[in-house]
C-alpha cells in the first residue's frame, strides 16, 4: 500500500482536501530505451472519505498525470474530523492516506 | 456423524465465510454509490465517440467555471480546475475532463456526493496544443465548458 500525502482545512463550513499521490500513471503507449512497450499502471479509480462518508468518488485514465494531485472541496466537516483518500490502481495496487482537518 | 448442512442448505462454513467477509465490509468506509467506471467512454479514441458515451452532446453553460493555463510550458502536468457555482447549476451529479487531441481524450471522471461542493483540481497530461473540456452533468443533462490550452512540449513523450 503506498501513502498518500494529504492535507485537510476547513474555513466557514466548506473543507478543502489535498492529496498528493506517488504513482507513474503509465499509459501503455510508451516505450522503453530497448523498444520495449512499456505496459500500463495508472490508478483507475480514487475516492474523498469525511469519516465513513464518501463525499467524492472518481475513475481515472492514464492522462491523469505522474505523481497525480487531487483537490476537492466539500460541505461541512469540523475540526478534527478525519478525512481519508484511497486509491486503486489497473494492477491491484493501493493506495491510502488520512489525516484530520485543521 | 455431525450433520454440516442445516436446513436452509447452506454449510457451516459458508456461513462463516460470509461473516467473515461482513466484517471486512463493515470495517471499511462506507460507500455511497456503487463503483461504475464509464469503461466506454475512456477507451473511446475520438472527442464525439467519448462523449456520445457519457450521454450525447452538452450545452455550453456559464454556470461552470473551467480553468486551464492558456499556455502549458509542459504537457505532461497541466493543472486545471472545474468548479461549479450551484445558483447557475444545480444538482450536478458528475463532473467529467476530456481533452481533445489525446489519444483516448476521456481523463477523468468525478461523482459528486449530494449537497456538497463541486470543486475538482488535477492535473492532466495534454499531448499537443487543443481544447479542454469540462462536462457536466445535473439532473441527467450534460452541460460543459471548453478552454484551448497551448502545449509547448507534449504530454506523451518518450
Amino acid at each position: 500500500m503506498s501513502r498518500i500525502k494529504i492535507r485537510a482545512q476547513q474555513a466557514d463550513g466548506v473543507t478543502e482536501v489535498k492529496a498528493l499521490m506517488r504513482h507513474p500513471m503509465e499509459t501503455g503507449m510508451r516505450k522503453d530505451q530497448s523498444g520495449e512497450a512499456i505496459p500500463a499502471h495508472f490508478i483507475t479509480e480514487v475516492a474523498v472519505f469525511h469519516g465513513e462518508r464518501a463525499v467524492m468518488q472518481g475513475y481515472w485514465g492514464a492522462a491523469v498525470s505522474a505523481n497525480p494531485f487531487l483537490g476537492v472541496r466539500f460541505k461541512g466537516g469540523a475540526a478534527g474530523d478525519t478525512v481519508k483518500v484511497t486509491w486503486v490502481d489497473n494492477q491491484g495496487g493501493t493506495g491510502e492516506g488520512e489525516t484530520t482537518i485543521r | 456423524m455431525m450433520k454440516l448442512t442445516d436446513s436452509t442448505g447452506l454449510s457451516r462454513r459458508r456461513i462463516l465465510g460470509w461473516s467473515a467477509m461482513l466484517g471486512a465490509a463493515m470495517s471499511l468506509p462506507t460507500r455511497v454509490w456503487a463503483w461504475v467506471r464509464p469503461e466506454a467512454a475512456f477507451v473511446a479514441t475520438g472527442l464525439d465517440q467519448a462523449l456520445a458515451e457519457l450521454g450525447g452532446t452538452p450545452t455550453v453553460h456559464d454556470g461552470i467555471q473551467f480553468t486551464t493555463p492558456d499556455i502549458a510550458e509542459n504537457g505532461a502536468v497541466v493543472p486545471i480546475r472545474i468548479e461549479v457555482d450551484p445558483a447557475a447549476l444545480p444538482n450536478v451529479s458528475k463532473v467529467s475532463v476530456l481533452v481533445e487531441m489525446n489519444p483516448n481524450p476521456m481523463a477523468a471522471v468525478f461523482d459528486i456526493a449530494p449537497d456538497t461542493e463541486v470543486y475538482i483540481e488535477t492535473r492532466v497530461k495534454v499531448a499537443q496544443t487543443c481544447n479542454l473540456y469540462a462536462v457536466v452533468e445535473a439532473d441527467g443533462q450534460l452541460f460543459m465548458q471548453s478552454r484551448e490550452t497551448k502545449v509547448t512540449l507534449g504530454g506523451c513523450g518518450g
